[in-house]
This record gives C-alpha cells, structure tokens and sequence, in this order.
C-alpha cells in the first residue's frame, strides 16, 4: 500500500483499483475489515451464522468491487445477496456502519484520504440495491 | 471440420484443450472457462456465482496444475492438492477433471488393531497391501458391505507403514460406530475411500505458531497434525488443547505429556469442562481455555476439530484474536445420532 503511495504521482491517470494497490490491497484490507466488521456490535450480529471461509471469500469480491477493480456483481445481485438481511433490519444506520469500518481499515493502511472517498462514492452507489429499495 | 476437431485448434487458430471427467471426454472451446464447457456438455456439476466468489464449482485437476488464476483465493492446502475454481479455469493444457461428488474409489483393508483408548472411544487400524496417499489431517469414508458410509479422520501419518489409524468413538443410537465397536474383529476386511479434506499440515512457515482445539475425537486429526509438523522439523511453537466434560473421556494423556517432554515447542493442555477437575488439567472447554490462554494469535497457524459449535464459534474468536483467515483450518464432525 505505501508503494502505492509512492508512485500515485506517476499514476494518476490509472484506475482507482492500480492506485490503491490492487488485489495486494484487496489481501491486504480484507481480515482487517471483516475484523472490525465482526467487532462492530452494531452490525456484527448480521454475520452470525455465517460460514467464515465463504464470508471471507465474499468480503474479498465485495473490496475488489469497492476499489473500483474488476467484477461482475449487478445491482440485481445486490439485492438477491441482501434480502435476508433487509428482512433482518437491515438499514441505513448498518450500511454506514460497514462503510465507516472500510474507511476506518483504508486509513490503518494509510490510503490517502482522497483514495478513501473515491471508494466511499463507489460503496454508495449500491445503498439502493443492497437495503432492496 | 474432422481435421478441426482432431488437432484440437479451433477454426481461427486458437487452441482447444481436451478436459477429461471419468471416461468421457469434453472440448473446450476457445474463450470459454472449464465451468462453460461442461454447463455447454450439460454435465451435472454444482455452480452459483461463476466469478471466484462463492466457491461452488471447485473441482480437482488429477494430473496437471492448475493456472494460477483459477486458484486465486483458496487455501493453501486446497491448491497443494490441485483443486481449481471451474468458473476461473482458462486451460492452459488438456486437463484430467474430478468433479467434488464424482463416484469414490474404495480400497479394501484389514483391521490389525482393535482397541479402546478408553471407556467409549475405539483405536482402530487398517492395514493396507500398498501405501495409502493421504495427508495427515484428512478423513476418509469407510463403507459396510451393505452400503452404510460414515467419515472418519484418519490419526496417523504418511510416513508410518502402509495402515490408517482411526479414533471411534461410540455414538448414542450409532449404528455405524456400534458395528465398528461391536462386530469388527481383527483380520476383517473394510471399504476405505480416498483420503479428502483440507485441514492438514503443509511443511511451510516451520517456524510459525500453531493452535491445535479439539474435543473428543477431534484428537484424531490433531494427532496426526501434530505428529506430522514435529516430523518435518516444525520449531515455531505447537499449542494442543483437547477438550471433554470428564476426564474418563479424554485419551493419549501420558503419550501426549511425554511428547511434551520431549520437544520443548510442543505444549499440551488437557480441558475438562465437568465439574471434577483433577490437578495436572483446566477447568472449561477446550477452546475458552484457549483462548484465555493464548494473548494474541496474529501470525499464528490454527486448526480447529471436533463439533460443529465448537469449530464454528472457535474460527471467529481465533479470527478476532488475530489469526489471519487462510491460516485457519476446520474440521467440523458431523454428530448424527445415526451416525
């Protein structure tokens, strides 16, 4: 990540995902996110039950997204993903909760704040999709 | 289009390779992924997301390795064994396929020991004409003449003579386990399948912690863990709580003391969760004494085996305490009351 850093003068014109470091930033943030995301008692009892391997492997596409980096997920998948926990309470309050952990994970591996709200505005264009509205 | 189809190269230029499953053989077309192919051939195979994320078409190249990309994300034990994301899969080469429930090939063995570790768990060994392929770790499937099948975790390792060691403990109402108690005598023969799993030990890291928490006859692959890490050197330190309500229940206590003596990295601590905690073993179950044991896992290599509570709730806490999640290896039992 501090490579990353290093050469974003150079890189600039590169997507977000090349900026912030690809999939070694994937690596990288995803047990330090699904960490505070498990500690988070706000939200963590939406990931009770939950297989952690298959978790894990969810979180790291659901970064890739995030970082602006190659997927496939529509907001159809979205929806589909999410619906259990929408009938759970799932709301506005919890996805801000999950975004703020991201942020908080971004800047322990100090991404550039202006790195972090490019990822912020990407996680924000599925709110919709993800709360089923 | 015959010559097409026998040089395998498509009609502009690119290279078809040939994936073989059991006798049939299918073609993969330029651009289509192995998970393609066989959905395109109508091959019965279990999928869901077709883009790495959930895992459900994960199937086994018998002969080549796998291209990298095809196994991104999985654990190291799994890519060791060469098992490969379908949906990911561009071959690089002609491919010989196992699909996940393709039809297991069973060996028969001889029982040459039949004896109890204690006041309900069976030691059990099967002896074999030639050398079993496993890792110390994984299960296999032993079967009844009439078809009855239950998974057991094998407790030896490779490097011992071609036998399996297994650790059975008698389950109420078990109809398996109670034919195994009961009925099995030594210079029987059984059914044994191939050996499966991935919660086994990759001599890599030697120098890393290791986490062992079992209950019951969660020992079995812990065992054979354990044996195997110390064979291949392993120096980080290797913590093994075993776990059960009563001390009647657990077993291999002086045998693990003494291992204990021996290599100054291994330490063993017994658990009893009962009421009557005799010196010498913690009082709780095995995986809270863990974790009020070890301050911080962060680095460290855990295996976790026994029942499906247990292993669930102790991924998450060793997680939470540090440990990274592709270090994290489990081996839920599946306690049936028919098993």
């Amino acid at each position: 990540m501090t490579d990353a850093q290093e050469h974003e003068e150079a890189t600039m014109s590169n997507t977000l995902y090349d900026r912030i470091g690809g999939e070694a930033a994937v690596n990288a943030a995803v047990d330090i996110f699904y960490r505070k995301v498990l500690n988070d008692y706000r939200i963590n009892r939406f990931f009770d039950n939950v297989d952690m391997e298959k978790q894990a492997a969810k979180q790291k596409a659901f970064l890739t997204m995030a970082f602006g980096g190659p997927h496939n997920y529509t907001g159809e998948d979205m929806r589909k993903g999410h619906a259990r926990l929408v009938k759970m309470g799932l709301d506005n309050s919890h996805f801000d909760a999950v975004v703020e952990n991201l942020g908080a994970t971004l800047e322990e591996l100090n991404v550039p704040q202006e790195l972090i709200a490019e990822v912020v505005a990407i996680c924000e264009t599925t709110r919709n999709d993800v709360l089923g509205r | 289009m015959f010559y097409v189809e026998h040089y395998g190269v498509s009609f502009n230029g690119s290279i078809m390779y040939k994936l073989t499953i059991e006798e049939q053989t299918y073609t993969c077309q330029p651009d289509e992924t192995v998970l393609d192919t066989l959905l395109r051939e109508e091959v019965n195979i279990s999928y869901a997301c077709k883009k790495g994320t959930c895992h459900s078409c994960m199937v086994r190249s018998l002969d080549t390795i796998p291209p990298a990309a095809a196994q991104v994300g999985l654990k190291n034990t799994l890519k060791n064994h060469q098992h490969f994301l379908a949906c990911l899969c561009h071959p690089e080469q002609d491919m010989v396929i196992k699909l996940p429930d393709a039809s297991e090939f069973y060996t028969e063995g001889t029982v040459v020991v039949n004896e109890m570790l204690n006041r309900n768990t069976l030691l059990l060994i099967i002896a074999f004409k030639d050398a079993f392929e496993f890792n110390a770790g994984q299960f296999v499937n032993l079967q009844r003449a009439d078809g009855l099948t239950r998974s057991y975790s094998i407790a030896n390792t490779p490097q011992e003579s071609n036998t399996l060691e297994f650790h059975i403990r008698r389950l109420p109402h078990g109809k398996f386990s109670a034919w195994l108690h009961d009925d099995i005598k030594v210079g029987d023969t059984i059914a044994v399948s191939e050996a499966r799993g991935h919660c086994f030990y990759l001599p890599e890291r030697r120098e890393q912690g290791i986490l062992l928490i079992g209950t019951g006859t969660g020992l079995a692959p812990l065992a054979g863990i354990l044996t195997d890490a110390l064979a291949h050197g392993h120096t980080g330190d290797i913590y093994l709580f075993h776990g059960s309500r009563e001390v009647e229940d657990l077993y291999r206590i002086d045998e693990m003391r003494e291992l204990a003596k021996q290599h100054s990295n291994f330490h063993y601590v017994p658990c009893l969760s009962g009421s009557h905690v005799p010196e010498g073993f913690m009082q709780g179950r095995a995986n809270d004494v863990a974790l009020a044991t070890m301050a911080d896992l962060k680095g460290w290599r855990v295996f976790l085996c026994g029942h499906p509570d247990m292993v669930n709730q102790a991924k998450r806490m060793t997680f939470l305490k540090g440990a990274a999640s592709a270090d994290i290896y489990a081996d839920a039992f599946l306690v049936t009351p028919t098993g």
